[in-house]
């Protein structure tokens, strides 16, 4: 059976105006960048597509990429001025616009981050309508993700037993997989992988304290005032 | 636990001897794993955010930065002129409150979109005023609109890029004609009477807002189209019934939309948005922005 709609789906998100696709999906774009960048950001160089770029001003869209930056959910009223808490939080931020590219979908967000500790992220992701978000792009690899539920994004040498161990890991502190994706390019392997319930901190750094893993990070579900979580 | 098809929520009705209400709270309960509670919390949260964005609107200063809207709920709500008593009258200015909200960057609850965010919470803040409905009853009329929401996503599509405005304000008039159709005591059959009617008065809404902002037309649409939800639920409790089966309106809303031109599906391209004074007002509403920036 497919996955059948949330009424909360029709009746909600409660967000902040005046577009669930070009406001409330743009923040959620940036609030995922901040979780896998997983530390305060200095620095965040953002580029809009499409649709995007051509109506951003009108939409909050630039706003709300800084709002989620700063980590505030697509109902969080400091989206309004985001721009002016990111400069007092010490957030450098600059824009660039791309109008017409085919590669992207209409409403495409990339976002790189810079954390107060040196390391950084880029992500890209397309706002789907209604608030939903696809994540597209992590460090140049292709994924594909909604960030509905609890996600944990691995980078690892691409060798045998890579995907077995951290498999392994998870479920060795009960978790579900619900699903899992894998993807290739040199010798690395980037995996997507979606559980059930939040992933804890001990998994976390077990799969951390694998030589051959690059890069671990979680993603929890999106919270806003519509869905069952409460903030 | 699916449900395709209006009818065949009122069939799970019939069977199971439950109002829409109560088969909408069963169908997210099973296929989302939460309880009872959980359901009605998440509706009273969205009941609490419709309530305060029409406060807001009727209430404090709503200037878009675009200034297309000038607080014009209050207005409207102050004016001496009264074409059909004073429930009318407020009915359009809480619509319009909660579209100038919107476009404000305020807090709304998208049902189903933010474009149409107006028309839910006026009429169910109008039938708390000029019926006494209780918030406990708006909650279960939020059901039954979720519904008829339900089966239009399905079936057609709340998209302005796919189904225009008749997919927005269109879906939402539909919704609300519901929820009052239900709460001044219609059966199943009635509500769905009142969809159609709804649905057959958007059918075909072309979707061209003006500098692609969700100002002009939206917001007075977002009004009008409350006054379409109580015109057919109106109809509907009377006993007058739509010839065409609110099932298959919803599908010709399908077929309307996908013969409808892009241009006039969001794209700031066509309608109003291509009339003379819609590209001055977008010439003038950029370059300001433009300039507010540098």
């Amino acid at each position: 059976m497919s996955e059948q709609p949330s009424i909360f789906d029709i009746l909600g998100p409660i967000m902040i105006g005046p577009s669930s696709s070009h406001t409330a999906g743009a923040s959620r774009i940036g609030y995922i960048a901040r979780q896998l960048l997983n530390d305060k950001p200095a620095r965040a160089v953002i580029t809009l597509y499409n649709s995007f770029a051509k109506t951003h001003k009108g939409h909050g869209t630039d706003r709300a990429v800084v709002g989620g930056i700063l980590g505030f959910g697509p109902d969080d009223p400091r989206i309004r001025q985001s721009f002016e808490l990111a400069r007092d939080e010490g957030l450098q931020w600059e824009f660039k616009f791309v109008g017409d590219s085919a590669r992207f979908h209409s409403n495409t967000a990339r976002v790189r981050l810079t954390g107060v500790g040196g390391g950084s992220v880029e992500v890209a992701g397309a706002s789907l309508g209604g608030g939903r978000i696809k994540i597209q792009e992590i460090e140049g690899f292709r994924v594909d993700f909604t960030a509905t539920t609890h996600t944990l994004v691995v980078i690892a040498d691409d060798i045998p037993g890579s995907i077995r161990n951290i498999s392994g890991a998870i479920a060795d502190r009960g978790s579900n997989i619900a699903n899992m994706y894998v993807s290739r390019s040199e010798k690395l392997a980037n995996m997507v992988i979606e559980v059930d319930q939040s992933i804890d901190k001990e998994t976390l750094k077990k799969i951390e304290s694998f030589p051959w893993v690059k890069f671990v990070r979680r993603v929890e579900p999106m919270i806003d005032g519509s869905s069952r979580y409460e903030k | 636990m699916e449900f395709d098809y209006l009818s065949d929520i009122v069939a799970y009705c019939k069977r199971e001897d439950k109002d829409m209400a109560q088969a909408m709270v069963d169908y997210e309960m099973r296929n989302k794993g939460l309880t009872r509670e959980q359901v009605y919390d998440g509706l009273k949260r969205i009941l609490l955010v419709m309530e305060e964005s029409v406060d807001q609107g009727m209430t404090q200063q709503v200037i878009t930065p675009s200034g297309m809207l000038n607080n014009w709920a209050k207005t409207i709500a102050a004016s001496t002129v009264e074409t059909l008593g004073s429930a009318l009258k407020m009915a359009t200015a809480r619509a319009i409150a909660v579209g100038e909200v919107n476009a404000c960057m305020g807090k709304i609850a998208a049902a189903p979109t933010a474009g149409s965010a107006g028309i839910l919470p006026a009429v169910l803040v109008t039938m708390m005023e000029e019926h006494g409905t209780t918030r406990e009853r708006l909650l279960d009329a939020l059901l039954v609109t979720s519904a008829v929401g339900l089966v239009f996503a399905k079936n057609s599509s709340f998209a302005g890029s796919e189904a225009g405005c008749m997919g927005e304000t269109g879906s939402a008039a539909a919704m609300g004609a519901a929820a009052i159709t239900y709460l001044l005591g219609g059966t199943a059959e009635q509500i769905l009477e009142a969809v159609g009617f709804a649905l057959k008065a958007s059918m075909g809404l072309v979707c061209d807002p003006v500098g692609g902002l969700v100002e002009e037309p939206c917001t007075t649409r977002n009004a009008v189209g409350v006054a379409n939800a109580f015109v057919s639920a109106q109809m509907a409790l009377a006993g007058i019934k739509s010839l065409i089966p609110a099932d298959e309106v919803i599908a010709a809303t399908k077929e309307v939309g996908d013969l409808m031109s892009p241009r006039l599906k969001e794209s700031g391209q066509g309608g109003l948005a291509n009339t003379k004074t819609g590209r001055e007002i977008q010439k003038r509403v950029f370059e300001s922005v433009r300039a507010k920036n540098r």
